[in-house]
């Protein structure tokens, strides 16, 4: 009897069920961190989309189990973003890969994965169910209480009642136990909401810990950034399984008209003579394009010079945003910020927004303190991997800019793009490709400029400082023991010489403020 | 005998140089209160005692300061501090003086701290010291700080106290057989009575009691002056008053090595570090041995050189203080024997020899 194999397909909640390393739920420690930030970073993305100031809850509370080391904890995270129709919340919460993200805008997940992969470890190690509450805001208020099948992908709904809404609330609900080693985890969990704070300072988070206390980062402005606009995929971008499904989609019933309404900065003009290069003929039907053509096709899109992306489907957080950040989080002394022009890499756009702060709580010693974002997320591991690390710490040269490692500086990188280059499917670095590593260098070399004239205007202050004190010191001495050798019994008066020393740290005082 | 008459009415030459000394730290206390009174930065010029402004000066047959001069003004971030010493350290000795007390160069390091303004070390201390002596123009035995070492003196030599509490007392030098300290009162005494004729001095105690024992001082009619090592600066001003205040001429005894030999030139020619002040050296007193020739001559039991010692040989030659033929000849003769000995090698010929017969021989050649 020969040998068969058995082929099985397997469900994409099986699929990330079976591989859930890849999503960050790689061990107890790592799951509670990455079940925290994927929970942030929804409520966040619903806030943003509407431009609301986002108010979000999060309470973790110890459930069973020990302490020190993996136990059962209840997440519950509350914010009032623009809620989820209770018709779609079973399969937005209850089938993976379900989601608003396949189209092209910066966001910070990809796949809406994240949410979902959160409520999926915490229903295989606790065998507990999710419950959801939502409103978009008119008379009802949804509950429901929901487990994933794995194996169909599929919600299970177990309890659906509705609520009134008196109030008008909108927004999302979401409580469930999860295995976690929540100490841990703990000082990567506070890191990441401080950073968060600094990098969405129109949020105000509030934590409960599972010991009960109470952390707080309040909003330091209302501002929002500009929410991302959806944009069509550029060619550059395209892969021929993605030309599949758009294929798939149209309604274009020639090549001309399909490039000109999918892609990104593709007009007429743009279209015909491309075609033409590719040797397609342009009034061909796309459905009945064969498979050696959309490879063909593909190929041809990453070679021919098609317009630069805009930027428009990009939310940077601007610089005033990035300042304010910066300043509620850690009250620096000085701070610099800077945003370079959009680039692209690869046909992705891409922003850098940089700055650097000296002082207040940023430590001192240790060199620079690095913080790293990636779409209004900021990226707490393998940090020395990370293209901002490998600028920051081989390509600057600080003592240039007057810095030595004992000063209190840290310095921000926030890189966003409709796809940002990590070099892993952790999503904790991003890659040092040449396009991203020229724009942080720049950006970095602007900054570092202030802070170079901030330091040496501090430098010169001190030296003024303590000119003054050696001479407030020494000069009353002087006269006194020359009054005395001199047998004189008024001694002479100091002020005037003292003043002309005062007078110089004066002038430079003014220089400052100027 | 030699009575040193006094007249009543004119001031003894320590009280003179007292006054001198107060004057001139007066008139430095005087010159910064001006300078503050009218709102200048306060400074002070002094002669630069950088090596390359110190030389020999053949009619003074000693070291002495060129013309370079170095100012030290409160303006300047960092002369403010040394400056403020200086004028705290002149006050202090000021007041020293005036009250009659002495001091320690180490008191001085230690006072200062009463005032908030303590040195960081003792050589800084040392220096600011120094500096003074630069400006007054005089040595720090005249402002009253006197360092640690001693040495001492014995003779036929009457002495009459100026220090406060022994005003008019007189003493005899003779009258403790081991010998004076030469310290503040004995440095602050005036002369009144001299019966010797001439002074010896000694490197080695032991050798200084063997004459006291010997009765040098009568047999020769001398004043014994044991210079322990390098003569301090007290026993050199005292060796040039007696020459130069009683006439009575030098003979300097040293061990037969280079060492001993820079013993004597000192106190003849001056040393580099006191190129800043006068009347310390002795350019009349004379080196009697031991010589390299002596070693020779008396084929006295000796130890050879050592690599160190012919360096410093060496380095004695270029010396402008050795000059002098005596000096060139012996330098000569040790390199040639590459030998040294001590003082006490005499003793081979018995304890006496060196008194009764190599001590007038010396004498005789060298008068």
């Amino acid at each position: 009897m020969a040998l068969q194999e058995v082929f099985q397909e397997i469900s994409a909640a099986d699929f990330f069920y079976r591989n859930r390393d890849i999503a960050g739920f790689t061990n107890p420690t790592r799951a509670i961190y990455s079940t925290i930030r994927e929970l942030v970073e929804n409520s966040l993305d619903a806030c943003e989309t509407r431009q609301i100031p986002p108010d979000i809850y999060l309470r973790i509370s110890h459930e069973s189990g020990p302490t020190d080391g993996p136990g059962v904890y209840r997440i519950h995270i509350e914010d009032n973003g623009i809620g989820i129709p209770h018709d779609i919340i079973p399969s937005a919460f209850g089938q993976v890969l379900f989601g608003s993200k396949y189209k092209l805008r910066q966001t910070r997940g990809t796949f809406g994965l994240g949410g979902k992969m959160a409520i999926l470890y915490g229903q295989i190690t606790t065998h507990g169910f999710a419950t959801i509450m939502s409103s978009t805001g008119p008379t009802k208020i949804h509950h429901y209480d929901l487990t994933i099948d794995i194996q169909k992908n599929k919600p299970v709904v177990l309890k659906h009642k509705t609520y009134s809404n008196e109030n008008r609330w909108h927004g999302a609900a979401i409580e469930f136990s999860t295995e976690a080693d929540y100490t841990r985890a703990m000082s990567k969990i506070l890191d990441y909401l401080m950073e968060t704070a600094i990098v969405a300072p129109y949020a105000t988070i509030t934590y409960v810990d599972p010991r009960g206390r109470l952390y707080r980062f309040d909003r330091g402005t209302t501002q929002m950034p500009k929410p991302p606009e959806e944009t069509l995929p550029h060619p550059y971008g395209v892969d021929v399984e993605t030309l599949k499904r758009l294929i798939d989609l149209t309604q274009e019933r020639t090549l001309v008209g399909f490039m000109r309404t999918h892609f990104h900065r593709v007009g007429r003009t743009i279209a015909t003579s491309f075609l033409e290069q590719v040797g397609l003929p342009a009034r061909k039907n796309p459905k009945k394009l064969a498979p050696d053509e959309i490879v063909r096709l593909v190929n041809a899109m990453k070679s021919y010079k098609f317009l630069a992306p805009d930027a428009s489907c990009l939310s940077p957080l601007g610089e005033e945003l990035l300042e304010a950040g910066i300043k509620k989080e850690l009250s620096p002394e000085f701070i610099a910020v800077y945003q370079r022009k959009p680039s692209a890499y690869s046909g992705f756009p891409f922003i850098v927004e940089v700055g650097v702060a000296y002082g207040g709580q940023i430590e001192t010693g240790g060199g620079i303190k690095l913080f790293r974002f990636a779409n209004k997320i900021p990226l707490l591991f393998d940090e020395a991997s990370d293209v901002s690390w490998k600028v920051v710490n081989t390509e600057v040269d600080w003592r240039h800019y007057k810095v030595t490692p004992d000063m209190p500086i840290a310095v921000f990188v926030h890189i966003c793009s409709t796809k940002v280059p990590y070099k892993t499917v952790g999503k904790e670095f991003i890659a040092d490709r040449p396009d991203v590593e020229r724009e942080v260098l720049n950006a970095l070399r602007e900054v570092a400029r202030r802070l170079s004239l901030f330091l040496s205007k501090k430098i010169h202050i001190a030296h003024d400082k303590h000119r003054l004190d050696v001479f407030q010191k020494y000069l009353p001495k002087i006269a006194s023991f020359s009054t005395k050798l001199a047998r004189k019994a008024k001694q002479p008066d100091v002020s005037p010489l003292l003043r002309s020393v005062l007078k110089y740290e004066e002038d430079s005082e003014d220089e400052q403020e100027a | 005998m030699k009575k040193i008459v006094k007249t009543s009415k004119k001031p003894s030459r320590i009280e003179q140089k007292k006054q001198v000394v107060l004057g001139s730290l007066k008139s430095l206390g005087e010159q910064i209160y001006s300078q503050l009174s009218e709102r200048q930065w306060p400074s002070v010029r002094m002669p630069s005692r950088s090596i390359n402004n110190i030389r020999y000066d053949q009619k003074t047959r000693q070291y002495i300061l060129g013309e370079q001069s170095v100012k030290r003004s409160a303006r300047n971030i960092r002369h403010v501090r040394p400056l403020t010493q200086l004028v705290w350290t002149g006050s202090f000795v000021d007041e020293l003086s005036r009250e009659g007390k002495t001091s320690t160069l180490r008191d001085v390091f230690y006072s200062a701290q009463a005032y908030e303004m303590s040195f960081a070390d003792q050589a800084e201390s040392d220096d600011i010291i120094t500096d003074l002596e630069t400006i007054i123009g005089h040595s720090r035995e005249d402002f009253n700080v006197f360092p640690e070492e001693r040495s001492a003196i014995f003779g036929d030599l009457t002495i009459q106290y100026t220090v406060r509490g022994y005003e008019g007392k007189e003493l005899n030098l003779a009258s403790h057989p081991d010998g004076m300290m030469i310290g503040p009162a004995l440095t602050n005494a005036e002369f009144a009575e001299c019966k010797a004729d001439k002074i010896i001095a000694i490197e080695k105690g032991g050798l200084f009691t063997r004459f006291i024992e010997e009765r040098v001082h009568e047999k020769y009619k001398a004043i014994l002056i044991h210079t322990a090592g390098q003569a301090p600066r007290a026993t050199r001003s005292l060796i040039r008053r007696l020459n130069q205040e009683l006439k009575l001429p030098c003979y300097i005894f040293c061990d037969a090595d280079p060492w001993g030999m820079h013993i004597a030139n000192v106190i003849i020619s001056g040393s580099a570090n006191a190129a800043h002040l006068r009347d310390l050296n002795t350019p009349d007193a004379k080196w009697c041995g031991v010589w390299a020739s002596d070693i020779v001559d008396y084929k006295l039991p000796s130890d050879p050189l050592t690599d160190l010692d012919i360096k410093r040989l060496y380095e004695l030659d270029k010396d402008p203080r050795y000059a002098g033929q005596l000096w060139k000849k012996e330098i000569q003769a040790f390199l040639k024997i590459k030998r040294k000995a001590e003082q006490e090698a005499f003793s081979r010929y018995g304890l006496a020899f060196i008194v009764d017969k190599y001590l007038p021989a010396k004498l005789k050649e060298m008068s």
